[in-house]
């Protein structure tokens, strides 16, 4: 297993070097389209209706995200994050996501978040836009944010 | 009796141990290659000798009107056994649902059971961006922008949570897909949850949208001036992006024979399968009238 790994490599980065070599020629730096996962420094759009995150999108500075509270260190949907907003730390949870998302679910045009307070009280008092409806089946903390959504999808 | 077969699964079981010792590192739902390929080069797997279904011929759009039925073009995909299977269950589930005829940029309207909504069912309009994927797994993109939030929902063609498609507005447009609405203005892509049916008489001509949309500046999803779409509004980009664009073209695709062959199921084939999906669909009305 580890000489066939080794071979892989092996072969991996020649055929690295040679696509390098070719590409310098062409252009010195990948197109891939991006995957939209929320990570730490993703930029995110509040969609309650509490002031700091409104005045957070006025002023051109929306929050990003500084941690997220999984293993993987990408955010899906129901995720509990850590954001910097207007120079202060809040959590959030994620309710909608940009990237592809699993047959049924809905996938957004933008990363959007709900704010909550440390007790766990969401900051606003109601969700602007509609937010998925798998997330239903969310328990414990996210309940209270079920309890000021407005629609499900 | 019941003794005898539980002995019988017991060997069963033994023989799969030990059949386990020489196949170590081998998922139990994937099977060894060499017996695939034996599988595929079988003479059940070949196309049978046609007799009866020669003589029924679909019209000519059947091959747009039913694409889920065309297989993968890749050779390394096709299986003509599981094609065949796919093809039943495909019919089996037409029998309970009807599956309407719509293209990308037809307005649908998707019905999902869905466990955690009061009523057990969820409701979703949108106009579909996209059709893609064959056979059981093929699926469609709707999308909507709803409250100011643009979102799309790509549902699985025959998926059992559907309970009913409804097409609410039939017509086509002018490109095979419309993944730029996530680039455009949002009135390109809003459509009310209430948006009343327009009639389509049965047997009319699909009428073809001709609108051209507008974009938002740039950034964008993909590089649209590289690509030669029909539905765009000029771009009023620089012209160093038109002058990239017309560096990185590949005028001469069109004229690949090979290139289209090897990427699309010809038309003997697709004439085939499409005569035994109207043999079909015929007999499904059939058994509807009754």
């Amino acid at each position: 297993m580890a000489a066939y790994l080794m071979r892989r490599s092996i072969l991996g980065s020649h055929q690295c070097l040679r696509t390098l070599s070719h590409q310098e020629i062409v252009s010195k730096f990948s197109t891939t389209k991006c995957l939209g996962e929320i990570q730490k420094m993703t930029r995110l759009h509040v969609v309650d209706n509490s002031g700091t995150g409104r005045i957070a999108e006025f002023t051109g500075r929306p929050p990003r995200c500084i941690h997220v509270y999984n293993k993987t260190g990408v955010g899906r949907l129901g995720d509990k994050i850590l954001v910097a907003i207007r120079g202060k730390k809040k959590k959030a949870f994620i309710v909608g996501c940009k990237q592809k998302q699993n047959f049924m679910v809905p996938r957004f045009d933008s990363n959007n978040i709900v704010l909550i307070e440390d007790t766990g009280m969401p900051t606003g008092t109601r969700i602007k836009v509609p937010i998925p409806s798998s997330l239903r089946g969310n328990s414990g903390e996210f309940t209270k944010i079920l309890s000021i959504a407005t629609k499900f999808l | 009796m019941a003794a005898l077969g539980n002995r019988v699964a017991a060997l069963g079981r033994i023989r799969l141990l030990r059949s386990s010792v020489f196949i170590q590192c081998r998922y139990s739902n994937t099977l060894p290659e060499a017996t695939v390929e034996k599988h595929r080069k079988s003479k059940l797997a070949q196309d049978p000798e046609e007799s009866e279904t020669e003589s029924l011929v679909a019209p000519r759009d059947y091959k747009y009107v039913y694409p889920e039925f065309l297989p993968d073009p890749k050779p390394q995909y096709r299986d003509r056994i599981r094609e065949k299977l796919e093809h039943e269950d495909m019919f089996r589930r037409r029998t309970v649902l009807k599956i309407p005829e719509f293209y990308v940029g037809s307005i649908l309207a998707v019905l999902v059971s869905d466990p955690y909504a009061p009523g057990k069912k969820n409701r979703f309009v949108g106009i579909c961006i996209n059709r893609s994927g064959h056979g059981l797994r093929s699926q469609f993109t709707l999308r909507n922008v709803v409250d100011g939030q643009g979102m799309e929902i790509t549902y699985e063609l025959y998926n059992p949570t559907i309970q009913g498609i409804e097409v609410l507005k039939l017509e086509k447009r002018l490109d095979p897909h419309l993944f730029y609405l996530r680039d455009a203005l949002p009135e390109y892509s809003t459509i009310p949850f209430d948006f009343e049916p327009v009639p389509h008489p049965p047997g009319a001509t699909i009428p073809v949208n001709p609108v051209k949309v507008k974009l938002r500046p740039r950034p964008w999803h993909e590089r649209w001036e590289r690509q030669d779409l029909q539905g765009l509004q000029d771009l009023e980009l620089p012209e160093r992006f038109y002058e990239r664009a017309r560096e990185v073209a590949k005028p001469w695709e069109k004229y690949d024979l090979m290139k289209q062959y090897r990427e699309s199921i010809n038309d003997d084939d697709a004439a085939k399968i499409m005569g035994y999906v109207y043999k079909k669909i015929q007999e499904l009305e059939k058994t509807k009238e009754r």
